[in-house]
């Protein structure tokens, strides 16, 4: 097929060169990211203040959660506006085992991870029959029901109805010479490189694949032999789990959970979140975890009258600078430089 | 009908509503042939060749692969089986580079779960670097390590095509199910696609199916014609036989010419 070797290798010569840069840089992308964790390690726990620390530790909790969202929706393809209600079970759940069983902190963050997988793999076997906007509508009940489920009268033992449960943040080990909030966002921290570097690996196996190839073809994606059913559940309580055990670690990061932390509007602020962050992405969800937490303060610092209005005009700003989120913005870049020197 | 038929196609019956669509088509493949399926538009090709790749379920009849029956048998399980396809308009997954296309052909040889993946166990990693090497190789045999890194979607059709049958071989399917694969190429392209599947055929020792309007890639490289008019089976035989049967002629005849002019 020599006319086809001509074909293409005039027409695209570009790219195969771009994928030999690429693997050359792979040891030099691995010593970057171990020099951002080190100073995401060193630099907030010296400088910030106390307050800083803990909007810090929510962003990466945030980031969590998304990433957990951004599994069933941007790499599989599955609408989920429902992930507010996985978060609050994840942060009950350690709050219960933590106030009614005096489990440590750290016990009760695997199980809570555990409960909430099994709850989305509950959810995820019907929804599966749902596609696209009906799964988004029926995860959207479920985000509706939540709260009012853990005001019921039946499960206020457990819940605490309305009041919610107490907690309180663990503290540091000793000999550390670190203090509660320094030590929390650590633990943050390190449970956010340890799950995005899983979901890393995970992504790029055949595992990650398959997710993607389901959801840009699932008939193509069965004559591949990809079981989708099994797939998309076991994607479905994974991505549960992800963003249940970010509820755990908000419940200690906050120390208090009530119904009226987990309304509608979290699994909106996920998803806003995801989008923002980039849909498909894997570092999107850490822009999308800042977003989340610090633009709505930063409404509130503009307008203390409308803040909703000033984060909408944000939003919208954002998403027409940046359609593709914040994971596009190198390209972007790229595109913009490109675009120079012809013009 | 002898013993070695490697696929075996019985009196198989498709009816939609009131409508036959397949009418009791009987026909085997035998290890390593190219066979051809031909017939005017509407004759039930496509329906049956949905049969045989599991996508509908047959009213009647019976079709075995290796002697083992295969009709209703759940979809995801006819790569396992060995069977392999591409489908005639294009189902590539979008997103996707090519070489992420090629190698997600190979998943069901793989075994490795979401745990072994995700903490890059020492299996998991085996089995992904022989995968790549297998799908570094079958992109050199289709011409497409140029394009190997760049999202599918952006490629030309008939490039588009030999991802397609990338995706199908990386699978070591014993049969390939190959839906119009010349449809929408040009002359060249047809050309050189009639020496890939004689080199595929040779190379990989596999049996093709080959559901095809282009009368000149279907007399040229199969070694048996099976031809369908109105959902029937008239015709069955070398290409020779099946291009003078008078019934053939006759269901062609009156018709625009089958080949395109592209």
């Amino acid at each position: 097929m020599d006319a086809g070797r001509d074909r293409i290798g005039t027409g695209i010569a570009l790219p195969a060169a771009g994928a030999a840069e690429r693997s050359a840089a792979r040891p030099l992308r691995l010593l970057g990211l171990l020099g951002l964790v080190a100073v995401a390690a060193v630099l907030p726990p010296l400088f910030a203040s106390s307050y800083q620390l803990f909007q810090l530790t929510l962003a990466l909790i945030f980031a969590i959660a998304i990433l957990g969202l951004n599994i069933v929706t941007g790499f599989n393809g599955q609408i989920s506006l429902g992930h507010g209600a996985f978060y609050a079970v994840g942060a009950y759940a350690t709050a219960i085992m933590m106030s009614h069983f005096d489990l440590p902190w750290w016990e009760t963050l695997p199980v809570s991870a555990l409960i909430c997988a099994a709850f989305g793999f509950g959810i995820g076997f019907p929804a599966l029959r749902l596609g696209g906007l009906y799964l988004a509508l029926t995860t959207f009940s479920l985000a509706v029901a939540v709260p009012q489920i853990l005001k019921y009268k039946g499960v206020e033992d457990w819940t605490g109805g309305v009041q919610g449960v107490f907690i309180s943040k663990p503290d540091a080990p000793e000999g550390l010479g670190l203090d509660a909030d320094q030590f929390l966002y650590l633990v943050v921290l390190a449970f956010a490189v340890a799950i995005f570097l899983l979901a890393h690996n995970l992504l790029h196996s055949r595992i990650g694949r398959a997710m993607r190839a389901i959801r840009d073809h699932s008939i193509a994606a069965e004559a591949m032999g990809m079981d989708i059913a099994r797939i998309k559940t076991r994607t479905f309580a994974l991505s549960a789990g992800i963003t249940g055990l970010a509820g755990a670690l908000s419940a200690i990061a906050i120390e208090f959970v009530a119904p009226d932390s987990f309304s509608v509007e979290l699994s909106i602020t996920l998803f806003v979140g995801l989008v923002v962050g980039g849909v498909g992405s894997i570092v999107g969800p850490l822009f999308g975890g800042v977003f989340a937490v610090f633009v709505p303060n930063l409404a509130e610092s503009i307008s203390r009258a409308a803040p909703g209005v000033i984060y909408g005009v944000i939003l919208i700003f954002f998403l027409y600078l940046l359609p593709q989120g914040f994971a596009g913005f190198p390209q972007r870049i790229r595109a913009l430089l490109r675009r120079r020197p012809e013009g | 009908m002898t013993a070695t038929a490697l696929l075996e196609v019985r009196d198989i019956v498709v009816r939609f509503g009131g409508v036959t669509a397949v009418g009791g088509v009987s026909f085997d493949v035998g290890d390593g042939q190219i066979c051809g399926l031909i017939g005017p538009n509407g004759a039930g090709k496509t329906t049956l060749f949905n049969c045989i790749s599991g996508f509908y379920r047959p009213n009647e009849g019976e079709i075995r692969f290796d002697g083992q029956r295969i009709t209703g048998a759940p979809r995801h399980r006819m790569a396992g089986l060995g069977i392999g396809r591409t489908f005639q308009n294009l189902a590539l997954f979008r997103s996707l580079s090519v070489r992420d296309n090629v190698l997600a052909g190979a998943h069901h040889l793989g075994r490795a779960g979401f745990l072994a993946c995700a903490l890059r166990l020492p299996g998991a990693v085996r089995e992904a670097a022989a995968t790549a090497g297998e799908a570094r190789r079958l992109l050199a045999l289709l011409d497409l390590e140029a394009v190997a890194d760049i999202p599918v979607a952006s490629l030309p059709f008939g490039t588009q095509k030999r991802v397609e049958l990338a995706r199908a071989l990386i699978s070591r399917p014993r049969l390939l199910l190959l839906d119009e694969p010349a449809g929408g190429l040009n002359h060249g392209e047809v050309d050189d696609l009639a020496d890939l599947l004689r080199r595929i055929r040779a190379e990989f020792s596999l049996s093709i199916l080959l559901v095809e309007h282009h009368m000149n890639l279907v007399m040229h490289v199969s070694d048996k014609v099976v031809a369908l008019d109105f959902g029937r089976k008239i015709a069955d035989g070398t290409p020779l036989e099946v291009r003078t049967n008078a019934e053939v002629i006759a269901a062609y005849l009156g018709e625009a010419p089958r080949e395109r002019a592209a």
